[in-house]
């Protein structure tokens, strides 16, 4: 995982609620066995009017040209501004993944679904929680229709701080442990090893109290 | 003692350390394992030069991607082969126990785990999956999970967690005849909404939840995903310890006794303190049929799509504008009106075997109407034996309906059976969202007994009539 420097990027705005990860990305492409390479699925049924396949050249799409992910400065948007329970439904990773590949490193809004928050933490994506009238300010500030259109920001971890263009400043909320994990590009798996020991003791204690739990390691 | 949750005492049987950052590194007894969301796991610890800690602990099967029909000629799809091929080549090389697609205990993993006994009670169960929720229905602690989780539960057998809190759902009464687990669920998602247990474990009981079956308590768990909760469960009683006694990897008897006597408590003590509880009335419950995109836009078969005007705010308002949109349904119409081109029996929400046989109960005797395509996909190949032995695949196919091999199917459309652009399709899965069953797809979420009365009606109709 990279380690989550500040960073300056287009912020494009997906006005509504409970996107579900089905619409993030879907199905058809959950077939690969990579974790690259899916960004240009990203939203595939609101992004494109022919139906996506894995495989199909980017040639022989037709995007849909009202789709803010289709329009010039925001094909290059690292930030995406949300509604409520965002990342909602199955618990795919494929989701994280695709915003990833297509350079979405941060995600604004007032809530998520637990698994796809969880997971954008896993994958060097910060999910930033804020509250609805915030939101409703920063959709205000970023309608690709406002004058001041496209709006960039800058997201700085460390600081805890989102500096849209316009000035306007977004202080937020982080568990300390999980942005130490990003701020380093942090491997958890590693850190977890690091308690081998007591792991290894709870084994130990939990075969004698409950030993039907532990057949396979039997004799 | 201070008197704790069913969710307290299996956390605290499985916590491993309590860290400074207040996430508890958990202990998990069981991985389930499948295709879609385990290569790129097993290509991480392949990459780091990790092995599984405890293969003996996974369980492995294919069934997001597996055909429903001519199994004989292997997966046609080429992209779904080199999924289900790189599932068995992992299990291989990192000594997991998989049931491949030829086994008769090959099927949706959350239909394969509780019937092996792989799923026990007092467990804690994971898997790249978010309806792991199901296997809670046994008195078990289980959620979904991403795939670095599945990585990580692979290389180090725990999970980094925060404990959710515990919410209690109470059915009371007792539910009329023609109602089923599935109405209960989607009518608690109804009042709750599909945000309404997150953060949150949610504990299923009262009478309702006690007199159901352990397959039933599934098709409840089953949907906890839905009303926002990782978790559903199920308090352990004499019905849970019948259904797990004498399954394949259920304790035998040096250690039933004591694995017995160990589940009897798991329950919540009286007194026990819930974040939030919801109680609801099964006794006044009508079949439930979902109208909308997404499962808490759900009404009953006496009922009609409801009229924009009655949005409580501009937000629903909108979200029931894109969906009625998107479902081809009038604002205001009934339910009973709405015609139906596809009927899918199966999942892991409702393809085992009292599924069937209450859809079959329907189907004797009738025809499914000349419009319709209806498929029963079993959600195994011990369910589908077992129907077989009880002459239900005959009562289907005499009624027109398909008779499937087991897996996924029509619940995802990730394999060859799938709805058509603006097909619509009373199925028993889990999930109304755009595309789900096929792009511009058209799903309502019913009971397998509501489905089964679809099919034959050819548009939506009170099961209860046809009793
Ligand atoms: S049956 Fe449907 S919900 Fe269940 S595991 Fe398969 S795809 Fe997921």
């Amino acid at each position: 995982m990279q380690p989550f420097t500040p960073f300056t990027a287009v912020v494009a705005p997906v006005d509504r609620a409970n996107v579900d990860t089905d619409a993030i990305i879907p199905k058809q492409f959950l077939k690969t066995i990579q974790r690259t390479g899916l960004g240009i699925y990203l939203f595939d049924e609101w992004r494109y009017a022919d139906p996506g396949e894995p495989g199909k050249p980017a040639a022989a799409r037709l995007p849909r040209p009202d789709f803010i992910l289709n329009r010039a400065p925001y094909r290059r948007a690292g930030i995406l501004l949300a509604r409520a329970n965002f990342g909602c439904g199955s618990s795919r990773e494929h989701a994280p993944w695709a915003l990833l590949d297509f350079g979405i490193r941060c995600i604004i809004a007032p809530s998520y679904a637990d698994i796809f928050f969880n997971n954008c933490f896993k994958n060097g994506i910060l999910p930033v929680v804020v509250d609805e009238a915030t939101i409703d300010d920063l959709f205000c500030r970023c309608d690709p229709q406002a004058a001041t259109a496209p709006m960039a920001a800058t997201v700085d971890l460390a600081a805890q701080r989102i500096e849209l263009a316009d000035g306007t400043v977004v202080h937020f909320a982080v568990d300390p442990f999980r942005k130490q994990c990003l701020l380093a590009g942090q491997d958890d798996i590693a850190l977890t090893l690091t308690h081998a020991g007591a792991i290894a003791a709870y084994e130990q204690r939990r075969r004698v109290e409950a030993p039907w739990l532990f057949a396979d390691l039997a004799g | 003692m201070r008197p704790r949750t069913l969710l307290d005492k299996i956390w605290d049987d499985h916590v491993v350390e309590e860290l400074e950052d207040g996430t508890t590194l958990l202990y998990i007894d069981r991985q389930l394992v499948h295709e879609v969301t385990s290569p790129q796991a097993f290509e991480g610890l392949r990459l780091a030069g990790r092995h599984a800690r405890r293969p003996g602990a996974a369980f492995a099967v294919p069934d997001h991607n597996v055909p429903t029909l001519g199994r004989d000629q292997g997966i046609t799809d080429p992209v779904s082969r080199l999924q289900v091929e790189t599932l068995d080549a992992n299990c291989a090389a990192f000594g997991i126990t998989e049931f491949a697609m030829g086994d008769v205990r090959q099927g949706v993993v959350h239909v394969m785990g509780p019937e092996e006994g792989i799923t026990l009670p007092g467990m804690t169960i994971v898997c790249g999956d978010s309806h792991t929720a199901t296997h809670g229905a046994l008195g078990a602690l289980a959620f979904g999970i991403g795939t670095s989780e599945v990585e990580h539960v692979l290389a180090t057998q725990t999970i980094l967690q925060k404990k959710p809190q515990a919410m209690r759902v109470v059915v009371t009464g007792a539910l009329g005849l023609g109602l089923t687990a599935k109405d209960v669920i989607l009518a608690v998602i109804g009042a709750i909404g599909t945000a309404g247990g997150t953060g949150h474990a949610i504990e299923f009981a009262g009478p309702v939840i006690d007199h159901l079956s352990v397959e039933g308590r599934m098709t409840v768990c089953n949907m906890a995903i839905e009303a926002g909760a990782r978790s559903g469960m199920v308090a352990v009683d004499p019905t849970t310890l019948a259904y797990v006694q004498g399954r394949p990897y259920a304790p035998t008897v040096g250690q039933w006794e004591q694995a017995a006597g160990a589940w009897r408590t798991l329950h919540s003590d009286p007194g026990a303190v819930f974040a939030r509880e919801y109680l609801l009335d099964g006794s006044r419950l009508i079949p439930q049929v979902t109208w909308g995109t997404s499962p808490e836009m759900v009404t009953d078969i006496r009922g009609r799509v409801p009229r924009l005007a009655e949005a409580r705010d501009a937000a629903q308002r909108a979200a029931w504008d894109k969906a009625l949109a998107y479902m081809g349904v009038a604002e205001g119409v009934a339910v009973e009106d709405l015609a139906v081109d596809k009927v899918f029996i199966g999942s892991c929400t409702n393809g085992r075997i009292e599924d069937l046989r209450a859809a079959a109960a329907i189907a004797q005797g009738r025809r499914v109407a000349g419009h319709v395509q209806a498929l029963v996909v079993p959600g195994s190949g011990l369910v589908k034996q077992q129907a077989e032995a009880e002459g239900l695949d005959r009562i289907f196919t005499a009624a027109g309906f398909e008779w499937r091999d087991p897996g996924c199917s029509m619940c995802l459309a990730m394999n060859a059976d799938r709805l058509e652009a603006g097909e619509r399709c009373a199925s028993t899965s889990n999930r109304n969202f755009e595309g789900r069953q096929g792009r511009g797809g058209r799903t309502h979420l019913v009971s397998p007994p509501m489905a089964a009365a679809a099919a034959v009606a050819g548009h939506f109709v009170d099961v209860r009539e046809l009793l």
